[in-house]
């Protein structure tokens, strides 16, 4: 490498204070939003950009209002959310690693049907399916937060699978064999030597699968009962739907209550996410 | 053609062995069925039933559905309801809205996010934290993001006395913005695997040769991108004939303007959107028309996803 001469370190000085100008623009939309949720209601439409002053600081009042807010417990939406995305992504990735090891090793008619099928489920958008789907979610009575898993693994399971069978190709076909010759049964196999060997690819799957469960809406608000179960987004589009009488300061405090899990999670798992989101995007 | 397909094709002999598969076949009722059964609850069944109801003309669904098939004849229509749906303003609105907003955001997405990667591949300080930061809103989920920029748009209006939903140019511009936002970060991500995929050996070649910065940016790196530029192109291209929280949420298709023939038009309605509300109608004809109407959009976006898989076969051919 030659030196660095001082007009580049003056050139990757500049391009380092560039980006972190246009990364703090990034942030924020979020940080006006943070701001927001501690101003009064009436301040937050016509001073948007400002801080809050004496007059308009309501400290949390406005996380308490939204909790309540529309009559309906935001904790519920929080519960129920996470209760539809953790049985949603568990379902889905047993189920179609499963399917996908099988489709791999067994070469049927029946597999490669099943196959063709996953890998044409792919392209077909949701509202091509949305009325007749919600129809068939009624009549089955899938329309709980605990059947509604159901759906999202039928829906879900031709990305997981098709996935699931690129990585399974990847592995080699002696360390199975080792284990059938032990004495290991296909279920035995599957779980003791299978998943192990899966689960880079299992983190990446679920955090694609449990990125669209979580922020879904069309899917959930057709098919759940909506006076009874709501999750996030069905509840803060709902709030939105009494147009005129929104509480804008219940909603900016919801709408950081919203976020909030989801920034603590990807600072944490960031490597994860970016490497899955990624890894989809790579084989989609 | 044929023979492209069989080289892709998912299976081939090394991934099988008997010793595995024989006592493998007997457990299809745990491994594959289950899973099968699912499938067909959420897609197949739903997929096929939607492909015959665009045919029909029903009020409920069990009148067209669950009937004997005698009665078939009563309820089966024809490809009216596909004339109905392509003549229907407000579907034609829709897709030349959609079509434009697809080739403004596509541009602009890739084009911002092809510069980032670059610049966050160019090994400066701090570079982890800046893609930390740019990658965060593709986390956050349409409805909720929608409000975000609505409280941002409406605030900064209305020092000019107006709002977002008013004017139909800033629900367009408005919506670019926020899709911006939101998937430059992830595109960033794609570009940025694509740099590092350019061997060194090329580079070290080019600037042996003494090409300028930005000759081997556009003569070298470039070219041997086209992988990813095309994965990252198609993928916002699909992205946005799909998009429908983000749609709904900022401004749910206002304004609405009547036509001369009393016809009520949505300025700013996607083709999801038009579709989804069109099975909120109660005519006779209404369900089966949106159904027609789904048909149609399922098949044009089917359309540019095989588009998508011929040119980036194409292009690993070349490479």
């Amino acid at each position: 490498m030659k030196a660095t001469t001082k007009a580049d370190k003056i050139k990757a000085w500049a391009l380092t204070i560039f980006l972190t100008g246009v990364s703090l623009a990034w942030a924020m939309p979020i940080v006006i939003v943070l701001i927001n949720s501690f101003k009064s209601k009436g301040s937050i439409a016509t001073e948007t950009f400002k801080m809050p002053t004496a007059e308009t600081f309501v400290g949390l009042q406005n996380f308490t209002n939204g909790i309540t807010a529309g009559n309906y417990n935001f904790w519920k939406c929080v519960g129920y959310s996470v209760i539809i995305t953790v049985l949603s992504v568990s379902l889905i990735l047993v189920c179609t690693s499963m399917a996908a090891w099988y489709i791999t090793r067994v070469n049927s008619k029946f597999a490669k049907l099943v196959y063709t099928l996953c890998t044409f489920s792919m392209i077909v958008p949701f509202q091509m399916v949305q009325y007749t789907l919600s129809n068939t979610a009624n009549m089955l009575h899938l329309d709980t937060p605990y059947t509604i898993p159901i759906i999202y693994l039928g829906f879900g399971a031709g990305m997981a699978i098709f996935m699931f069978t690129g990585f399974i190709k990847q592995i080699p076909l002696e360390i199975e064999e080792a284990a059938v010759v032990d004495g290991c049964s296909p279920v035995q196999t599957f779980f003791k030597v299978v998943l192990p060997m899966l689960a880079p690819s299992m983190i990446s799957v679920g955090i694609l699968e449990a990125m669209w469960v979580w922020n879904d809406y069309l899917l959930p608000y057709l098919v759940l009962d909506i006076t009874k179960y709501r999750t996030i987004p069905i509840h803060i589009q709902y709030l939105r739907g009494s147009y005129g009488s929104v509480d804008m300061g219940a909603s900016m405090a919801l709408i950081i209550l919203a976020l909030l899990p989801v920034i603590i999670i990807y600072l944490f798992c960031q490597k994860y996410i970016i490497k899955g989101v990624a890894a989809g995007a790579v084989k989609g | 053609m044929f023979k492209k397909k069989k080289a892709n094709a998912p299976a081939v002999g090394a991934h099988r062995s008997k010793l595995i598969t024989r006592p493998m076949r007997k457990m299809v009722w745990i491994f594959l069925i289950p899973t099968f059964l699912c499938f067909i609850i959420g897609f197949v069944w739903p997929f096929a039933s939607g492909v015959y109801l665009s045919f029909c003309e029903f009020k409920l669904i069990r009148e067209a559905l669950f009937i004997p098939i005698s009665k078939v004849k009563d309820v089966f229509v024809g490809f009216s309801n596909y004339v109905r749906a392509l003549q229907d303003p407000s579907f034609r609105k829709a897709f030349f809205y959609t079509a434009e907003y697809a080739v403004a955001s596509v541009l602009i997405i890739n084009v911002i996010s092809f510069f980032l990667a670059y610049l966050l591949t160019l090994k400066i300080k701090g570079s982890n934290i800046f893609r930390t930061v740019f990658f965060m809103p593709n986390l956050i989920g349409g409805i909720v993001l929608s409000y975000i920029w609505l409280l941002i748009f409406n605030g900064i209006l209305i020092h000019y006395g107006t709002y977002l939903t008013e004017n139909a140019t800033f629900g367009f511009w408005g919506l670019i913005i926020l899709m911006a936002w939101q998937q430059i970060g992830y595109m960033m991500i794609i570009y940025i695997a694509g740099f590092q995929s350019v061997s060194e050996e090329i580079l070290e070649a080019a600037r042996i040769d003494g090409a300028t910065k930005w000759q081997t940016l556009f003569k070298v790196i470039v070219p041997n991108m086209m992988t990813t530029i095309s994965v990252c192109m198609f993928l916002s291209l699909t992205n946005s004939f799909k998009l429908y929280d983000q749609n709904l949420a900022l401004t749910a298709g206002a304004p609405v303007i009547t036509t001369a023939e009393g016809t009520q038009i949505k300025m700013t309605e996607m083709l999801a959107l038009n579709i989804s509300s069109s099975f909120g109608k109660i005519n006779a004809w209404a369900k089966g028309t949106a159904q027609a109407k789904a048909v149609i959009f399922f098949l044009l976006v089917a359309a540019i996803s095989l588009i998508q898989l011929k040119v980036t076969r194409d292009k690993e051919v070349q490479q």
